[in-house]
């Protein structure tokens, strides 16, 4: 294509060459046909995701991202997914925070003291292969999808909050606009289109990795073959989907 | 979102002290919670005593037995209340009885309030105040004649032999009512001791623990209750039935504590990951109300005031005085209890680094007035059911007065 092709030329071309002008029209209905065969299976899927928190640099983007994508409310009360920040000191001391969920980054560090280490934890909801807010959710508003995904029904939540008492990982809360229970969800309307969720499409340092737990030949299964992989409360024996690598001790 | 609300919000998270996750700002369960185990462990105890009477034989214990039968229906009527009032969606709420989620520890509660309200306390109510209700028709004219109608559904067989029938009804269903008793309150203890999530509420001692401190709270909220009602009467009290009272209610204080101080002890001794958030929670924000009021006022204090009474060659009418205060403390007691299994089990962060705060607001649907509201109202309905079924020996026809003896 020339380097300067404008969309006047374009539109002149299309009348010079009518064949392509029609394929352009009927591109649509074909694309349409092609696809009704492979409507979405959710049984075919296992989803999963990676967290390499040697690569998180605490950029708060996925946070904006997050409440961008899925409408979660701005106010700093309420978050699909957030970031921490550990810093570990010489003498022992750990501190943690997480400023309005780490959407705008972290401010620098005041104290004064010898720091040990520190790093960044992106949280968010572990999808549970075991999870008990689906156990104790009164009316089975909160689930679990074939393809390893908890949602929440906001038709039919009524808000009695055990959800949100019985999640060890404080992913959870309760929507002030909707009464109901408000939780990450993979992005469930987009990768169920194939897309990525919103969180992992953002990150600048890929440290978010989503995909397939069952299939070997994805990015996922290579990071999780070639790290050292723990996960969150493992002695809950929620047996959460979001894997990290190299978690430091001191993160729960 | 609402303003009041997010000035709230603001204001808890001003008041963490160390890490909380984010979504940790908001505390779920408010004071109505606190309020739903109180009443429902009201109702168990109220009826455990009256059970007492009925299945063990405690012939002292006669003068509160409808007492405490009608306390059990005024709170048990009022027991849902408060969680209808806190959940996002109350219109939502029959879902629970239409598609219960069978793993749900919370979706069985319809069912299980539905059994006890209907087949153990209406049933024994029923039976034991069918041949009153018979002859109180017999005796009423208009109205109050067609209620009485009404709530004996006709009935009108006043016979030995059906009063015989009655008798083995009431006593059967007091049988199937303990463990139902049981089970309504060890269920609301199993509520929150089966949050594996929650290391303050995750015990399985926690459904034994509601049990017994529900028996103090019921035993003495039917003590004063007679108190209260027989000098209102201008009535003598019975000595007898008070001090089977207050016996009753001292070894079950003495149980009580004990459960709590061996689930204290045993969470100090296996010493586990959140022990030092809980300390710090104990020692911080739990301190008046656990330490104090719960403790010292709430039990410590009633168990020696109740051992000097019921053991001291003390005058009937100091003792019956000692068995009221240390009663009315008991109260107070048992509803810090409350408070500081559902507000408490809530001020720390899951991640164990960092305490939040509770503000109880003045009105709202979830302030100060509207749990006051929710308190005061069986209260109302005990004073009608009392107007309406007067469960005192006097106002038995001659007929149906118990045996002395």
């Amino acid at each position: 294509m020339p380097k300067n092709y404008e969309r006047r030329e374009f539109l002149a071309d299309l009348v010079k060459f009518p064949c392509a002008t029609l394929l352009l029209g009927v591109s649509g209905p074909i694309k349409a046909l092609a696809s009704a065969g492979d409507e979405y299976q959710a049984s075919e899927h296992h989803y999963a995701m990676g967290v390499q928190i040697e690569k998180c640099i605490g950029c708060g983007k996925c946070v904006e991202a997050c409440k961008i994508e899925n409408d979660v409310p701005m106010e700093p009360y309420y978050f699909r997914t957030w970031i921490e920040r550990y810093i570990i000191y010489a003498d022992g001391e750990v501190s943690v925070d997480s400023p309005n969920g780490g959407i705008d980054g972290f401010p620098p560090i005041e104290s004064e003291k010898a720091i040990l280490r520190t790093f960044f934890v992106p949280k968010l909801c572990n999808h549970c292969e075991n999870p008990p807010c689906v156990q104790v959710c009164p009316v089975g508003a909160t689930f679990k999808t074939q393809d390893g995904v908890i949602l929440v029904d906001d038709d039919y939540c009524i808000g009695c909050r055990y959800c949100i008492q019985a999640c060890p990982y404080g992913a959870r809360f309760l929507d002030p606009r909707t009464h109901t229970a408000g939780k990450c969800t993979f992005c469930y309307h987009r990768i169920t289109d194939g897309l990525l969720p919103a969180c992992v499409e953002i990150c600048p340092t890929q440290a978010r990795i989503f995909g397939e737990l069952d299939k070997l030949s994805t990015p996922l299964n290579r990071m999780m073959r070639q790290s050292n992989i723990q996960v969150l409360k493992a002695h809950m024996n929620t047996e959460p989907k979001v894997f990290y690598s190299d978690l430091d001790g001191e993160v729960r | 979102m609402n303003p009041a609300h997010k000035a709230q919000l603001e204001a808890a998270l001003q008041q963490v002290t160390g890490f909380i996750y984010p979504n940790e700002a908001e505390l779920h369960w408010s004071i109505l919670v606190v309020i739903y185990p109180y009443i429902t462990g009201l109702v168990a105890g109220a009826f455990i005593l009256a059970s007492l009477e009925k299945v063990f034989k405690v012939k002292d214990l006669q003068p509160t037995y409808r007492l405490a039968l009608l306390t059990a229906l005024a709170f048990v009527f009022v027991a849902p209340l408060p969680l209808q009032a806190h959940l996002g969606h109350p219109e939502r709420a029959f879902e629970i009885f239409l598609t219960p989620n069978p793993a749900s520890a919370m979706a069985m509660f319809g069912f299980v309030y539905a059994w006890y309200l209907m087949v153990v306390l209406l049933l024994e109510i029923w039976f034991e105040f069918r041949e009153d209700m018979v002859r109180w028709r017999q005796q009423s004219r208009g109205l109050k004649k067609l209620f009485y109608w009404l709530i004996s559904l006709g009935s009108r067989d006043v016979s030995p032999e059906a009063v015989a029938f009655d008798h083995k009804a009431v006593y059967a269903i007091t049988i199937l009512g303990i463990p139902s008793a049981f089970l309504l309150h060890g269920y609301v203890g199993f509520i929150f001791g089966s949050v594996k999530a929650n290391p303050f509420w995750s015990s399985v001692l926690m459904p034994i623990v509601f049990l017994f401190s529900a028996i103090v709270s019921g035993i003495s909220l039917v003590l004063i209750l007679y108190y209260v009602t027989t000098l209102i009467r201008r009535k003598t009290l019975d000595q007898k039935c008070l001090n089977a009272l207050a016996a009753f209610l001292f070894y079950a204080l003495i149980i009580d504590l004990s459960l709590e101080l061996l689930d204290f002890i045993h969470r100090l001794y296996e010493s586990e990951e959140s022990i030092e958030i809980l300390a710090e929670l104990i020692f911080s924000k739990l301190f008046i109300s656990l330490a104090i009021v719960q403790i010292l006022l709430g039990t410590i204090g009633p168990l020696l005031l109740l051992a000097f009474a019921l053991f001291t060659g003390l005058p009937n009418e100091l003792k019956r005085l000692a068995f009221f205060i240390a009663a009315i403390f008991i109260q107070v007691g048992i509803f810090s209890t409350r408070w500081n299994v559902v507000i408490g089990g809530q001020l720390f962060s899951k991640s164990f680094r960092g305490l939040t705060a509770y503000k109880l607001e003045l009105g709202g649907q979830e302030g100060l007035l509207a749990a006051l509201g929710l308190l005061i109202l069986p209260f109302v309905i005990l004073y009608v059911l009392l107007k309406l079924l007067p469960p005192w020996d006097d106002a038995r026809t001659s007929d149906t007065k118990p045996l002395e003896g």
